[in-house]
């Protein structure tokens, strides 16, 4: 059945709302697919993560590690934002949907009908909010479930479209974007919740997590990380840190009076699930101010690692990667969980790999630490994590006094620090392979001088109080795609990368990977051996995430590319060295030599039908 | 230091109401001619740099190179050399004199059309940039005549004795 044609009725491109007065094909004469049956399928990629596990692995192998070379471009997409694109499309059946930077224009494209635009909605959103969004005005994807498209908006108002007429379904507001308060992250769907949470860390945003119920939008629970029992939800016997209850007012007392309540610990990550268990797995981001002199403690539970259940939000377990961080190392980058064997027993690991530059390995039932390990060998700020259970320093960082910014006072500039603040990994996913058992790793390989001082505190106005110097880590190149096994912490492959990979990684059945290079390269590669199959050059810098899907009886590969987000601020002018000695300045290739802005999805198939 | 920031604010509600007028006046003679607390005017009065033959930066515009990178870096990038999200500010620095880098500052820039969406906020009440305007602009003038080159001074003079104590209390912090 066509129905090209019959779109009539769309007013103005840009207009409020654009809705034709078609649904998706297949879905004219059947409701839509519930999430768990859309995902069930490996032609679909249904979830922004692909599974609640985050393993971005697809068992998907009609492109396989034989034919990827042959990869051609099959279509284009043009976005019509010029800003940093991070995040993924959806795809369920036969209609494929993306959300756009600020605006956050949604498009739903029909696949079966040369990617006509089924429907598209802009929201309505104050331009006051672009300047509060720290480091570009991303957003990472939208969701589905229950029929509906669901966009955690820049304003911090989601929003519930109907997935075939893109009419609003329902709306809600968790925080303000006057005080700071944004939103960046890709919400999840289980079950009747949809889980989301709140970007605003270089604003003092006390960060939280909450659970709406996707069919009205009512507010089922909200979480805090920082602040009173009450408001972080744990239960002081029962919520476990490394194998003890955390007690009373675990967070409050690591703070100075009430620094909490501006404290931030944002939750701008990926979010995962485990049906079994019922436990909802995400980070927290760093503490404000960058100044760590100006806020003495633990500051917990900023930097953590939280498990709840999804049904109270009470959390089973936490723990707390970074304590007093000094380097702005967010905790936030996925959980991806994975069964794992160490020492010949079978774990149900949480594997996280944190901008501080240590993969972590827990069992993701109780919160236990089994292994922790640098996946940069440059990371030099902490000498390794505390494994001995019978010491006071478990599970802590080895922290070395020289690079850390709290040790000295303010306005000491703190040299030679590894990772940078933007980490060894920042947001851009993972991907785990139950075949070859490897992880593998977008990274960067960046170091910094941090100089802290202090700051004033008002809200809606940035709360940083650091400088930073960032260059490229040794070696001279900025980025190093790995292959990992983070019980071991051995590398099994890496390519290095002149700028760093902030592009989200895609394996395959098929034994392929895949990523995107911030000069704009998608590339495919062995999965075995690391040998670079095939790369092409899309229109600007990809800081998005590779998604595969079928359609038609053909495998896709799909990528959002659009230069931006913290890499596109720190490195388009190129870094200095500032320990080259004079005359270096300028030593190192800017990354606007390479790329420019302008945000294009582009699809890859094999040749033929 | 308190008398300064008066005259700050003066000059900052005129050129407010002069936005159109005062327009690509350019920044004039960067040459420093009078010091007060370890800050640098020239012969109008406008902050400026003072830089030795040995690459020495005054104190201010070395806590201009600090507080940049505080508020402004994560939107125009290391050293004013712009990013993919804000155009560099060493060629705007040429185009505006004092009092139009104060009003745009304070006041803010909205560029929103169909083809982009800048937006610089109003930091008219941002303490953390507000209290070192003068010291800001005196980096980003340096930078943009290439006195200074990219990156953190090497030497500066050193602090004035009150600094500290003055900074604190236009911030309204307590250390």
């Amino acid at each position: 059945m066509t129905r090209i044609g019959i779109g009539v009725g769309c007013a103005a491109l840009g207009a409020l709302l654009c809705a034709l007065p078609v649904g998706p094909a297949a879905w004219a004469q059947t409701a839509p697919p519930t999430l768990e049956k859309a995902a069930a399928s490996a032609d679909n990629w249904a979830m922004p993560t692909l599974n609640y596990a985050n393993t971005r692995y697809s068992s998907l192998t009609q492109i396989n590690a034989t034919n990827a070379s042959r990869l051609q471009v099959a279509w284009t997409f043009s976005t019509g934002v010029l800003r940093g694109h991070e995040g993924q499309p959806l795809v369920i059946g036969n209609v494929m949907y993306l959300v756009t930077p600020f605006p956050n224009t949604v498009f739903a494209l029909d696949l079966d009908h040369a990617e006509r635009i089924l429907w598209q909605y802009t929201p309505t959103q104050n331009s006051e909010v672009i300047p509060v969004m720290c480091c570009d005005t991303v957003n990472r994807g939208v969701a589905y479930g229950d029929g509906k498209i669901i966009l955690h908006q820049a304003d911090n108002t989601v929003v519930a479209l109907d997935a075939m007429t893109g009419k609003e379904a329902w709306k809600q507001t968790l925080a303000s974007y006057k005080d700071g308060a944004t939103g960046t992250e890709a919400p999840m769907v289980v079950g009747n919740k949809v889980i989301l949470g709140v970007s605003g860390g270089e604003f003092g945003v006390q960060g939280f997590v909450a659970a709406l119920d996707i069919a009205d939008g009512h507010i089922l629970w909200k979480a805090f990380s920082e602040g009173p029992d009450n408001q972080i939800l744990v239960d002081p016997q029962k919520t476990m840190s490394l194998g003890k209850p955390v007690g009373a007012d675990s967070s409050v007392k690591t703070w100075k009076g009430d620094q909490w309540k501006i404290g931030g610990g944002d939750t701008w990550g990926w979010y995962s699930y485990d049906p079994k268990l019922n436990l909802l797995y995400y980070g927290s981001g760093n503490p404000s101010t960058w100044n760590p002199n100006q806020r003495p403690g633990d500051n917990k539970w900023s930097m953590t690692i939280f498990a709840r259940d999804i049904d109270t939000g009470v959390a089973k377990w936490v723990y707390q990667m970074t304590p007093h961080d000094q380097w702005d190392y967010d905790g936030v980058n996925e959980m991806i969980l994975a069964d794992l064997t160490v020492d010949g027993r079978p774990v149900p690991a949480l594997v996280h790999f944190d901008r501080n530059g240590f993969s972590y390995v827990l069992n993701r039932a109780d919160g236990e630490l089994i292994a922790a390990h640098k996946f940069d060998p440059a990371v030099n700020w902490a000498t390794g994590i505390d494994m001995n259970k019978s010491s006071a320093n478990y599970g802590r960082p080895e922290v070395v006094d020289k690079f850390a910014p709290g040790s000295s006072g303010v306005n000491v500039n703190y040299t030679g620090i590894c990772p940078a603040a933007l980490g060894s990994k920042d947001e851009q996913p993972a991907a785990f392979d139950p075949e070859t058992k490897l992880f593998y790793v977008p990274t960067n390989h960046v170091c910094m001088d941090y100089e802290p001082y202090p700051v004033a505190y008002a809200a809606g106005q940035p709360y940083v109080g650091a400088t930073l110097s960032m260059f490229p880590g040794p070696g001279g190149y900025m980025g190093r795609f790995i292959a990992f096994d983070p019980v071991t912490g051995k590398t099994a492959w890496s390519i290095d990368d002149q700028f760093s990979d902030w592009g989200g990684a895609l394996t395959t059945a098929g034994g392929v990977v895949f990523y995107g290079t911030l000069k704009g390269y998608l590339r495919a590669v062995d999965a075995k051996t690391g040998k670079i199959l095939y790369d092409f050059k899309t229109p600007s810098g990809i800081i998005g995430n590779v998604i595969t899907y079928m359609h038609g009886g053909k495998q896709y590969v799909a990528v959002l590319s659009g230069v931006g987000g913290w890499a596109g601020i720190g490195l388009a002018a190129g870094l200095t060295d500032p320990h080259a000695g004079l005359g270096a300045v300028g030593g190192y290739a800017a990354l606007k030599d390479y790329t420019t802005l302008g945000g294009q999805l582009t699809v890859f198939a094999l040749p033929g039908s | 230091m308190k008398g300064v920031r008066r005259i700050v604010l003066a000059a900052l509600a005129l050129a407010t109401a002069c936005r159109i007028v005062a327009f690509a006046a350019g920044p004039g003679d960067p040459q420093p001619v009078n010091q007060t607390g370890g800050m640098w005017t020239d012969k109008d009065g406008a902050p400026t740099y003072k830089i030795a033959q040995d690459g020495t930066v005054d104190w201010g515009t070395f806590i201009g190179y600090l507080r940049y990178n505080d508020t402004c870096m994560r939107c125009h990038g290391p050293d004013g050399s712009g990013s993919s999200y804000a155009p560099a500010l060493t060629p705007v620095l040429k185009q505006i004199d004092y009092s139009q880098f104060i009003a745009d500052v304070a006041a803010g820039i909205k560029t929103v059309n169909t083809a982009q969406q800048l937006v610089m906020p109003a930091f008219g009440d941002d303490k953390n940039v507000m209290c070192f305007i003068q010291e800001i602009y005196t980096y980003l003038r340096a930078r943009s005549t290439d006195a200074l080159g990219r990156g953190r001074p090497e030497k500066h003079a050193p602090a004035p004795a009150d600094f500290d104590a003055a900074s604190y209390k236009c911030l309204g912090i307590q250390m």
